[in-house]
């Protein structure tokens, strides 16, 4: 059967066969061996119609809750944002979706653009002098400022506050077997890193301390304190994991003395999509400058003096250094990165700030709701839109009862810690109003009992 | 021809007050957030981030993607790099709400059409490479790469095999092979290719010893050749305690053909937004699923998606021995999803037809091309083929100014000076979604531009023409960096 994606027809492969010197495409599969061939037929599903796949896969869709279908104060590291229109009309300009690395500058200047205002904009929101093209997400790219702290300091241990995302933690180990690191995990004390444990640990062996702000509890660390341990320890690097929305309204770890700054964009303009792709930022020093990993975009001249964009630093990288680079990232999150761009651009100066404060004042209401109601909350500092109820029942129970009730409900802290047993990380974001505010504690204190 | 002022950054755009937003309103009661917090850690300043009307935004980007190349722009060739046709439906499918917004934390029960998806994705890539078992963690290639050597290291760890410190790869291969070595904590070693550009089974024989942990290797190769000599090559490897990665960044060439899985390769990793109609998006996000025989499963990424008797999906992270989560949550799931619609529109049948067809067009543009360019490995092709510009070079024209000089023609140039083991290389890859006809006019502008070298090289030399910059001084680029934008003041 012909199929729509295959142009060729029975005479252009005749004609092609002639050309070519063969009697039929088999010919040219006579380097295979035998004896690794697959002569069978594959045993996956058979072809679809375009209409039909459509059904089938939309019906298929239409099996999970999601959060059009029902009302969501999910976040713990993914969060449901407005996502202004124009993002995905943007994003489905094929001149962009279909295109790949920009190699040849002189037909890629629009997405070279578009990177260099991203690398420009995640400056601007972190507080620091560069930042690269993207990473995959906030946890690799968390994973590979630890892997250049200890290439960069020489230094083999790493202080890692478990009040950092705990999947950013496994990631974190995997990507530190590879250069056989030592982390050292520093507990937190009523929901902030312990800064007494962080000092005892903290010595001439240390080549970064990680710190995530605002903490994956939502509580904002205090980095002043942190930058000032570090000042004894000046080799140390002071590496930071960052909700770039919180910094809207936060001083951004740039001014605490931050050497890299990491975290995710997908606040800007992505969607949840069950977890992936989003976009990792990796924001750094100008000192740093030569050993970012991935993609750099630079402003230079064309041979007529005009403005233009190119790939730079390239010596840095994979295809250059082979065995010698540091890191092996090669495809990035550029489209996911032109997405925040958009969202960004869209928010501008007044909005991000607008959006952040919008956040914590709805959080804010939130916790008192839920606090009125007669639940437990847990930690008094100040933090940005994410707060802990305890529950009578474990969160599983109480989510899939909400599930009913049209509510997807928060994170259950329980997966990571029995202390935290019982225990619902709560996120809420400008989206949700009053209202939804108001009949979500109801909701949760019936399931609660 | 006449080029444009320079083009404005979306900096220079903004004006005080202009808004391209509409936040939900406040609904709940205002209070003064400043009291909560120290003054230290109240940004004092705003980021300076453009302030423009939505119209504004979007001629802007609009704007950009009319100075960019994409795959519907026009024939882009680019070796190693399968830049095929990304079908419309994939991009649909994965914009439905029950695809697009469900959150990596929902309830099993609640996602159960997406674990299903999954799951299904899974057992089919498993089928078309021919291995026991697959993840779909990897956010891209390079690091499918590097989660395929963590799970043979923790393979041979768990052996004791601790002195099995070596990561065989050939010389042509890819840099992120090497590169994904030395992450994982190995010694990179090449071997080297012979006269038919194939890997060379002496030198491979010198450099295998009891300390090799695998090969690397790509098959058909970086130079579009099938290594025919695969199962001696698995035989050398294995019988020293190795095992073998299969870098599936070529499998466009093979599918219902071979599996790297019969060939003898323990570790496969497929780039999703290659073969697979990703799409690339101008350099990711990507997917580098990754697949594995019986006995390297147990060291997998967590978590992988299983079934129960009972019907139910669910989230499986039994596996003690797995090296571990090398991503959060569970890959680049939108892309997989495209992926996923791609297969299923495609069926075996497509899938079989895709790689003939892809083979069929690379070996008639070689055919046609041979007549003017220098061809180092005279044998059929796979999906790609390599020329060298060694015979445009002695009148002076370089790879580098026949690529620039087909931006003219409208097209995106092949890979250029990769693989490294062939003098001034063009890595041709037509993909089996092109015509004829296409195939025909590149070949024709190609055969123009080496009569050009001839007789009028500057024309070459001093390309592109039509484009809206002109060559861009990198050295100035790199020597001093502006890495984002300042304002004038």
């Amino acid at each position: 059967m012909q199929h729509r994606y295959i142009p060729m027809t029975d005479q252009d492969r005749k004609d092609m066969l002639e050309t070519i010197g063969v009697n039929s495409t088999e010919e040219l599969f006579n380097d295979i061996p035998q004896k690794v061939r697959f002569d069978g037929e594959l045993n996956i599903k058979p072809a679809k119609s375009e209409y039909e796949l459509t059904k089938e896969l939309t019906e298929l869709a239409e099996q999970n809750s999601h959060s059009k279908s029902h009302t969501s104060f999910l976040g713990a590291g993914v969060y449901q944002h407005y996502i202004p229109s124009i993002v995905d009309h943007v994003i489905s300009r094929s001149e962009f979706y279909t295109a790949y690395t920009p190699y040849q500058p002189e037909i890629s200047q629009g997405e070279l653009q578009a990177i260099f205002e991203f690398q420009t904009m995640v400056c601007e929101m972190t507080g620091m002098e560069v930042a690269n093209s993207s990473m995959y997400d906030g946890g690799t790219a968390l994973a590979e400022a630890v892997n250049l702290s200890a290439g960069q300091t020489k230094k083999k241990k790493v202080l890692v506050s478990k009040a950092i995302h705990p999947e950013s933690m496994d990631v974190i180990y995997t990507y530190a077997k590879g250069f056989n690191l030592e982390i050292v995990e520093i507990d937190h004390q009523n929901g902030l890193t312990d800064l007494e444990q962080l000092k005892s640990e903290l010595d001439e062996d240390t080549a970064s301390v990680v710190i995530q702000y605002p903490n994956f509890f939502g509580q904002v660390e205090p980095l002043k304190e942190v930058e000032t341990m570090l000042e004894d320890q000046k080799k140390t690097m002071m590496i930071v994991s960052s909700n770039p929305l919180a910094l809207g309204y936060l001083t951004p770890p740039g001014e605490f003395g931050a050497d890299i700054v990491v975290g995710d964009t997908q606040v800007f303009g992505i969607p949840t999509q069950f977890g992936g792709p989003h976009c990792g930022y990796f924001a750094t020093t100008k000192k740093l400058m030569r050993k970012v990993p991935g993609r750099l975009v630079g402003q230079t001249v064309d041979e007529d003096g005009h403005r233009g964009f190119v790939l730079t630093l390239q010596a840095r990288e994979q295809h250059i250094r082979r065995d010698k680079a540091t890191s092996n990232i090669c495809s990035n999150q550029a489209l996911n990165a032109l997405a925040s761009s958009v969202a960004m651009t869209a928010l501008g100066k007044q909005g991000v700030r607008e959006m952040a404060e919008l956040n914590m004042k709805k959080a804010r209401y939130a916790k008192k709701a839920f606090e009125a109601a007669g639940f437990e909350t847990l930690h008094d500092g100040p933090f940005f839109n994410e707060f802990i109820v305890k529950l009578n029942k474990p969160v599983s129970e109480v989510n899939e009862q909400l599930l009913q009730k049209g509510y997807i409900g928060g994170y259950d802290l329980g997966r990571d810690s029995d202390s935290y047993d019982q225990h619902m990380l709560i996120a809420v974001t400008e989206v949700r109003s009053k209202e939804e505010i108001d009949q979500f504690v109801k909701e949760v204190g019936e399931a609660n009992g | 021809m006449a080029k444009e002022q320079d083009f404005p950054v979306i900096f220079e755009l903004s004006q005080e007050g202009r808004k391209g937003y509409h936040l939900p309103e406040l609904d709940v009661e205002d209070i003064n957030l400043d009291e909560e917090f120290s003054n230290e850690y109240i940004r004092q300043e705003n980021p300076d981030l453009p302030e423009v009307s939505e119209l504004q935004i979007m001629r802007h980007y609009t704007a950009l993607s009319t100075r960019n190349h994409g795959v519907d722009s026009g024939f882009y060739p680019l070796g190693s790099c399968t830049m095929k046709y990304n079908p419309k439906i994939n991009e649909d499918i994965a914009r439905i709400p029950g695809f697009s917004m469900i959150h990596p934390y929902q309830e099993e029960s609640s996602v159960q059409g997406a674990l299903a998806l999954m799951y299904d994705l899974q057992k089919s890539l498993s089928e078309i490479t021919g291995m026991h078992s697959v993840t779909l963690q990897s956010a891209a290639g390079a690091q499918g790469e590097w989660t395929g050597l963590m799970m043979i290291r923790a393979f041979h760890e768990a052996n004791g095999d601790h002195h099995r410190t070596k990561v065989i790869v050939p010389d042509s291969a890819h840099g992120t092979n090497p590169a994904s070595a030395t992450v994982a904590g190995f010694e990179a070693v090449t071997v080297k290719s012979n006269d038919q550009g194939l890997v060379d089974l002496e030198d491979l024989k010198r450099v295998v010893d009891e300390n090799t942990a695998a090969l690397m290797l790509t098959n058909p190769n970086t130079l579009g050749l099938f290594e025919e000599h695969i199962l001696e090559m698995a035989e050398i490897v294995h019988e020293a305690g190795g095992r073998l990665y299969y870098d599936g960044a070529n499998l466009n060439a093979i599918m219902g053909y071979t599996r790297p899985g019969d060939m003898g390769f323990d570790v496969v990793h497929l780039n999703l937004h290659k073969t697979f109609t990703g799409p690339h998006g101008g350099g990711g996000p990507g997917s580098g699923p990754v697949g594995v025989t019986e006995e390297l499963a147990p060291y997998l990424p967590k978590p992988l998606i299983s079934k129960r008797d009972t019907g139910e999906y669910y989230f499986d992270y039994d596996h003690p021995q797995s090296i571990g989560r090398i991503k959060p949550y569970y890959g680049n799931f939108g892309i997989n999803v495209r992926a996923y619609t791609y297969i299923r529109s495609m069926g075996p049948d497509g899938l079989k037809q895709v790689s003939e067809n892809a083979v069929l067009n690379a070996n008639y543009m070689m055919r046609r091309l041979e007549q003017e360019f220098e061809l180092p490995f005279s044998q059929h092709c796979k999906h790609e083929f390599v020329l060298s510009g060694k015979n445009q070079k002695k009148m002076g024209v370089r790879t580098l100014d026949v690529a620039k000089r087909l931006l003219d023609f409208g097209y995106h140039p092949p890979t250029i000076y990769f693989p490294l083991n062939v003098e001034e290389a063009l890595m041709v890859e037509p993909t089996e979604t092109e015509a004829k006809e296409t195939l025909d006019e590149f070949v024709d502008a190609m055969i123009q531009i080496s009569n050009e070298a001839k007789e009028d090289p500057e024309k070459v030399q001093e390309a592109p023409h039509t484009t809206v910059v002109d060559r861009m001084d990198e050295t100035t680029a790199a020597r001093k960096p502006v890495l984002r934008f300042y304002r004038e003041d």
